[in-house]
């Protein structure tokens, strides 16, 4: 009953998985898109976390930090965009953002 | 050690129960609240773990900040949601596979590593000067502040960018809103805007 560091990994791994197939699955809702990438950078802390607890090194929890202020930022700014496309569009639909294809 | 192994259980499965509920609610403010309960456990990980400050910081970061943010544009948006939804069963075949590959490699991984026995565990890193055991939070301010102070640094830059970039793109001047312009006021000049006007008695001015 020991939890060890791949029970860890495990949970990490599924969390990670969880985030991929939400995005595949949600091909059409932006912020659902987003919610699977911050799902998938918490997989990638708790990796992060439970390395630096098991091999004895902090370093991978100041680097779990560092995940989390990109992560944090990456959300603000894609709301922030996701927000002014609507303004500009009245939708959010993912195949809708073509402007740019030329 | 049991009760440690039931809390990982508990907070390990509805993690990932909250993971699934995420990608596949009906209803993308659910979407939102399943996230913040996937946070909260992962914190709970984190604080089995013994990584309390990371933990704290989740709950503050995560759930204060990035999760309210979603909640705020969510409900701010005004979209037609089930709409979004079509083509949800088209995409379920490729995206399980996809998923299931990918967690099997995963899981293989794992399954099929061992730590090294030779690889080198800083364990002093823990431990003050005088050789009592730090707390998580204190060693890991001692690392961060010391050894990654770039970075640190680094990052409150990416914060300060991140948010100076977030109000310009949301920011708009709206043509129909009269809005004060203090430079205009303070150049004014006293011949520009008073006028003696003779009136003749009677007549009145227009």
């Amino acid at each position: 009953m020991l939890i060890g560091l791949p029970h860890y990994l495990t949970v990490a791994a599924i969390l990670f998985t969880l985030g991929v197939f939400g995005i595949f699955l949600n091909r059409k809702n932006v912020i659902i898109m987003l919610m699977s990438i911050e799902l998938m950078l918490l997989a990638v802390s708790i990796n992060f976390v439970a390395f630096s607890v098991f091999l004895n090194n902090l370093v991978g929890q100041a680097f779990a930090m560092f995940v989390l202020t990109v992560a944090a930022a990456e959300a603000a700014i894609g709301l922030a965009i996701l927000v002014v496309y609507f303004r500009n569009r009245g939708t959010i639909r993912v195949e809708d953002i073509n402007m740019m294809k030329g | 050690m049991i009760v440690q192994a039931i809390l990982f259980y508990i907070f390990g499965t509805v993690a990932v129960a909250c993971g699934v509920l995420v990608v596949s609610a009906r209803n993308p403010v659910h979407s939102v609240l399943f996230l913040i309960l996937a946070f909260f456990n992962a914190a709970g990980l984190f604080i089995l773990i013994g990584a309390e400050f990371l933990a704290m910081i989740l709950v503050i970061v995560y759930v204060g900040a990035v999760a309210v943010l979603f909640l705020f544009v969510v409900m701010m948006l005004d979209i037609d949601f089930l709409q979004l939804r079509s083509g949800f069963v088209q995409y379920l075949p490729i995206g399980a596979l996809v998923g299931l590959i990918l967690l099997a490699e995963l899981i293989l991984v794992i399954g099929g590593w061992a730590v090294s026995p030779s690889v080198p565990t800083q364990a002093p890193v823990l431990t003050a000067a005088g050789g009592v055991a730090l707390s998580n939070t204190r060693a890991l301010g001692d690392i961060l502040y010391t050894r990654y102070l770039f970075g640190f640094q680094v990052a409150g830059l990416i914060l300060l960018v991140a948010m100076i970039g977030a109000i310009v793109l949301t920011l708009r001047h709206r043509a129909d809103v009269r809005r004060q312009s203090i430079s205009a006021q303070l150049a004014r000049r006293r011949a520009e805007t008073v006028e003696v006007v003779k009136v003749p008695l009677g007549a009145g001015s227009d």
